[in-house]
């Protein structure tokens, strides 16, 4: 069990990728936990700003990619004034395994946090050997 | 004439910058000013101040929002649960409480104060206080 640590603000990362965006903002790293139960892996990230509409999920190549948008016309008419964090777009991808049932991912955004279940694939469920 | 480039006026515009920051109204200690969580991001729109906050995970009925003079207070839990047999694989969110003030340079009216939680987003309207407006002076 990880030790828990202090509840602190954790700076913004930007996200260093190969290709560049065709868009014209900054995309950072959303922090993301992960974590497997028996039938399940549960991908938990935080996307704070981010509506519904706004999240692109995809699977392509065994490669899971999450994108989601800020929408900053929530912005306009307001001047900063001062500032801690930055605002900006998240982008995160991971690399599935084939214990992954691709085509059984479901989501959930609550409160800015984003919750994907990958069901996983049948063959890489445990299964209980009875013994005669 | 050439001027000189003087190295040292540099630093001092720097220092008087931030000895007039320090002392402008900001950021002041509040009743339980601690810690910097969550992030805040403070905006002007006309004459009122609207405070953003990012507090993913957090809702409503876990927050707690003060209002006093110039400060504010946001305190609060940040749970993050996984589980009983859960096996984890990559920690990255944080939990715990948190309490924090911060102190805008002019008196909130406490009535009129509004907030919104939503996406994990805390926006504060906050309003200058009647008896705190400046009075336009015509000059004749």
């Amino acid at each position: 069990m990880a030790a828990s640590q202090a509840l602190e603000v954790q700076e913004k990362k930007e996200l260093a990728s190969k290709d560049e965006k065709t868009v014209p903002a900054r995309y950072y790293v959303p922090p993301t936990d992960i974590f497997e139960t028996e039938d399940s892996l549960t991908v938990v990230m935080e996307l704070p700003g981010v509506e519904k509409q706004a999240i692109d999920v995809n699977v392509e190549n065994d490669v899971l990619r999450i994108d989601a948008r800020i929408d900053f016309t929530k912005y306009e008419g307001l001047e900063p004034l001062y500032t801690e964090y930055n605002v900006g777009h998240f982008a995160r991808s991971f690399t599935l395994s084939n214990k992954v049932d691709q085509q059984q991912i479901s989501a959930q955004l609550n409160d800015g946090v984003l919750t994907l279940t990958l069901k996983k694939a049948k063959e890489a469920l445990p299964r209980r050997i009875a013994v005669g | 004439m050439a001027t000189f480039f003087d190295p040292f006026d540099g630093l001092l515009q720097f220092q008087q910058a931030l000895d007039s920051f320090r002392t402008s109204g900001w950021l002041g200690a509040g009743p339980s000013a601690g810690g910097g969580y969550p992030p805040i991001n403070i905006f002007r729109k006309g004459d009122d101040v609207v405070a953003i906050a990012e507090v993913p995970g957090i809702s409503k009925a876990d927050l707690e929002l003060q209002v006093l003079g110039k400060t504010v207070r946001i305190a609060g839990r940040k749970a993050v649960e996984y589980g009983d047999k859960a096996s984890l694989h990559r920690r990255e969110r944080l939990a715990g409480r948190f309490d924090r003030a911060f102190t805008i340079p002019f008196e909130i009216d406490a009535d009129q104060v509004k907030a919104e939680c939503r996406d994990g987003m805390l926006a504060l309207y906050l309003r200058r206080a009647e008896r705190d407006k400046p009075k336009s002076i015509a000059v004749a």
